[in-house]
């Protein structure tokens, strides 16, 4: 252990270096945070591409809001929720941080929430899927921006039960994110006349899949529901294909992005139903944004970049019509007023913290259906955003039923 | 169905089967850095890296020059253990005489930029490298279905680690491999170039890393950071056979896979911890590991 230690150590010494530079030129500037997944599994759904499309929507709003410079500071998570808090704390105490902005794992999102309500501090959780963010562990600085678990379920299973997929049986990440999908999945199918066979608990980032697989086969269900994400979901629908179990079972990913498609490939994916908040070749604003992001990126952008995008938009503006960068002031702003750009028509936040805005319900082409570079989706409905988030449940105390 | 312990016989063979071809990557890996460890005192922690680097040289080698996987199964462990053969003359060799946690600090860092270096260079979510054409389709063994890759993983690890074996434990080579190990200035005053053999077996034990990249390649998505979990569970694998063993390498690591399988039909959660729990357990039993010596 002591080799841990001593990198901990390296790390601190490392951030604490970089963290002293970011203070000194942070003392007047508006101060936008990101804390994500930029060295692990989720890297290239938000990541580095993410903080490019921050640039972006700052460079958009014309780089001063207020007559004040508008400046980003970016910290891994690592994917550990404690590096997550204590990041937020010290730029909340240090840096003078105005708006945090969340990437990927709900675990550590959840964790990140907490320090929200406790500095005060707008915090939009881009990149996690757990719909407890605005329910159990919502607060009054939480906005849940791109997609929960509740507007996924909504979204792929409620497709597939109605197309004839009754028996499901679950491959889940073995953690909040993973649970909570299930959870949602399982509402979805059993209220639309399925049923839920069984459920395997795989641990995050496991190394084989084959064996929860075979399980999955088994128990003899239609559909095999696949609520993990990242490289884990695409791992575990690669070997899917190679043991044939596609071919009995129809995958349903609970959770894809578009980078995942194009790891995985057209003649590998086709078919798949998917939900997405959010996808580059839908309209003529949403390809001329991502013509911009791909000059810089070489990558179309994901559904969590091109929310990055929206939210730092969406809270510039809201700074802008208010005067001021007061937490509260700018929550009762955000609240009121519907968000209208290249990612969202006539979006508003919700009390308990959704950001309700429409979201698609796509197939995976098939190799022979894609005619240019990153033509992987073809859309089958568009959900509205009341249909895909639900009603508020109640079990967020800011949100009365 | 038949049933042993509530569990359908089919169910027990199928993960029998999986537990093998799993057991045949941690062979592979866990004999490189037994070999590394046996013959030079050096805990490797950039197996993993090496692993994950075998796999890129295959995908790059395919897209950049149209190598096929059976000249990439051959020129890919060939082409990282040159690379491994760098580090030894550039880096580890001054760490020879100092505290082997020197060599393990080494490693780990040098892991830590190779893992970073793909990870800026090709992204973190993966790539996708085709089963050969040959080894496409899957066999029906009644039970279960296995792809025929899956049994050709089998094959070369079982061939790969066997010809390991013979070389070092029944050659004139390996004698003398084991003789530098025992005593290095003795063996070089009989005229035996031992830094020559140093970096071979350096080389070697990074060539079978890589190898096993290679031959993940198509199971799995290649990226950045595939060997940074294996790597872990590889080690444990290597304690619980006993540092150096290379049987005990081979074998624990056949096994553990099957173990690790059995626990993903009976307790999922804990099927990324069990190879810990057996390690803790043998280390009780017997500390030098199954087949280390005393």
């Amino acid at each position: 252990m002591q080799l841990k230690t001593l990198a901990i150590a390296l790390a601190a010494a490392l951030a604490s270096v970089l963290s002293a530079q970011a203070a000194l030129a942070a003392a007047e500037d508006i101060v936008i945070g990101d804390i994500d997944d930029l060295s692990g599994n989720y890297a290239d759904v938000a990541g580095t591409g993410a903080v490019e499309a921050i640039k972006m929507a700052i460079a958009d709003s014309g780089g001063t809001v207020l007559g004040r410079k508008v400046s980003i500071l970016v910290a891994d998570h690592q994917n550990k929720p404690d590096i997550g808090a204590s990041k937020f704390r010290e730029w909340a105490d240090q840096n003078g941080l105005n708006l945090l902005l969340g990437g990927s794992n709900t675990g550590v999102n959840i964790a990140m929430s907490k320090v929200a309500a406790a500095k005060k501090i707008p915090f939009f959780s881009i990149g996690a899927g757990g719909a407890s963010l605005t329910n159990e562990d919502c607060t009054a600085y939480t906005v849940h921006y791109v997609y929960d678990t509740t507007a996924l379920a909504n979204g792929t299973a409620t497709t597939i039960v109605q197309n004839g997929g009754k028996t499901w049986f679950y491959l889940t990440a073995d953690y909040a994110f993973g649970t909570q999908l299930q959870t949602a999945a399982s509402k979805v199918v059993e209220a639309n006349g399925g049923k839920t066979l069984g459920a395997v608990r795989v641990p995050l980032a496991a190394s084989d899949f084959s064996s929860f697989l075979l399980q999955a086969q088994a128990s003899g269900a239609q559909v095999l529901g696949l609520a993990n994400a990242g490289e884990d979901f695409s791992n575990s629908l690669k070997a899917a294909n190679e043991f044939g179990i596609t071919k009995k079972m129809k995958p349903a990913a609970l959770l894809a992005f578009i980078t995942n498609i194009h790891s995985l490939g057209l003649e590998t994916a086709q078919g798949l139903y998917l939900t997405t908040g959010f996808y580059w070749d839908l309209n003529e604003e949403t390809r001329a944004f991502s013509k911009r992001y791909f000059a810089k990126t070489g990558k179309e952008p994901t559904m969590d970049q091109g929310g990055y995008y929206s939210a730092t938009l969406t809270y510039l503006k809201a700074v802008k019509a208010v005067g001021s960068t007061d937490s509260d002031k700018v929550m009762a702003e955000l609240k009121k007023t519907k968000i209208n750009d290249m990612f969202a028509k006539g979006g508003y936040i919700r009390a308990d913290g959704v950001m309700v805005h429409d979201m698609y319900v796509m197939q995976v082409k098939s190799p022979q259906e894609s005619k240019y570079p990153w033509d992987y989706y073809k859309v089958l409905k568009v959900m509205k955003g009341e249909e895909a988030f639900g009603p508020i449940t109640g079990l967020c105390p800011l949100a009365p039923k | 169905m038949t049933e042993i312990f509530g569990i359908p016989v089919a169910v027990i063979l199928g993960q029998l089967m999986l537990g093998l071809v799993n057991g045949s990557f941690y062979a592979i890996l866990s004999l490189g850095l037994a070999v590394i460890f046996g013959l030079m005192g050096i805990v490797n922690f950039a197996h993993g890296a090496f692993y994950a680097l075998g796999a890129f040289a295959a995908l790059l080698g395919l897209q950049w020059f149209g190598i096929n996987y059976w000249a990439a199964l051959l020129l890919a462990p060939l082409a990282v253990g040159v690379l491994g053969i760098v580090v030894e003359r550039l880096l580890l060799r001054h760490l020879y005489k100092l505290d082997p946690l020197y060599g393990l600090l080494m490693t780990f860092g040098l892991a830590l930029v190779i893992e970073g270096s793909l990870h800026q260079l090709f992204g973190a979510s993966g790539h996708s490298y085709s089963v050969p054409p040959g080894l496409a389709g899957a066999f029906n063994l009644g039970f279960m279905i296995l792809p025929i890759y899956r049994a050709w993983v089998i094959l070369v690890s079982v061939a790969v680690c066997f010809s390991t074996w013979f070389v070092i434990e029944r050659t004139r080579l390996g004698a003398t491999l084991r003789a530098a190990k025992e005593n290095a200035p003795l063996l070089q005053a009989f005229g035996v170039n031992v830094p020559l053999l140093v970096v071979a077996t350096y080389g070697g034990g990074v060539a079978l890393a890589a190898l096993a990249g290679v031959l993940s390649a198509p199971v799995v998505l290649v990226s950045p950071l595939m060997g940074n979990s294996l790597v872990i569970v590889v080690f444990a694998v290597v304690v619980i056979g006993g540092m150096g063993s290379i049987l005990g390498a081979v074998l624990s690591g056949l096994a553990l896979g099957v173990v690790e399988g059995f626990t993903k039909v009976i307790y999922p959660e804990a099927s990324n911890v069990v190879v810990f729990v057996v390690m803790a357990l043998v280390l009780i039993v017997r500390p030098a590991g199954l087949f280390g010596r005393e």
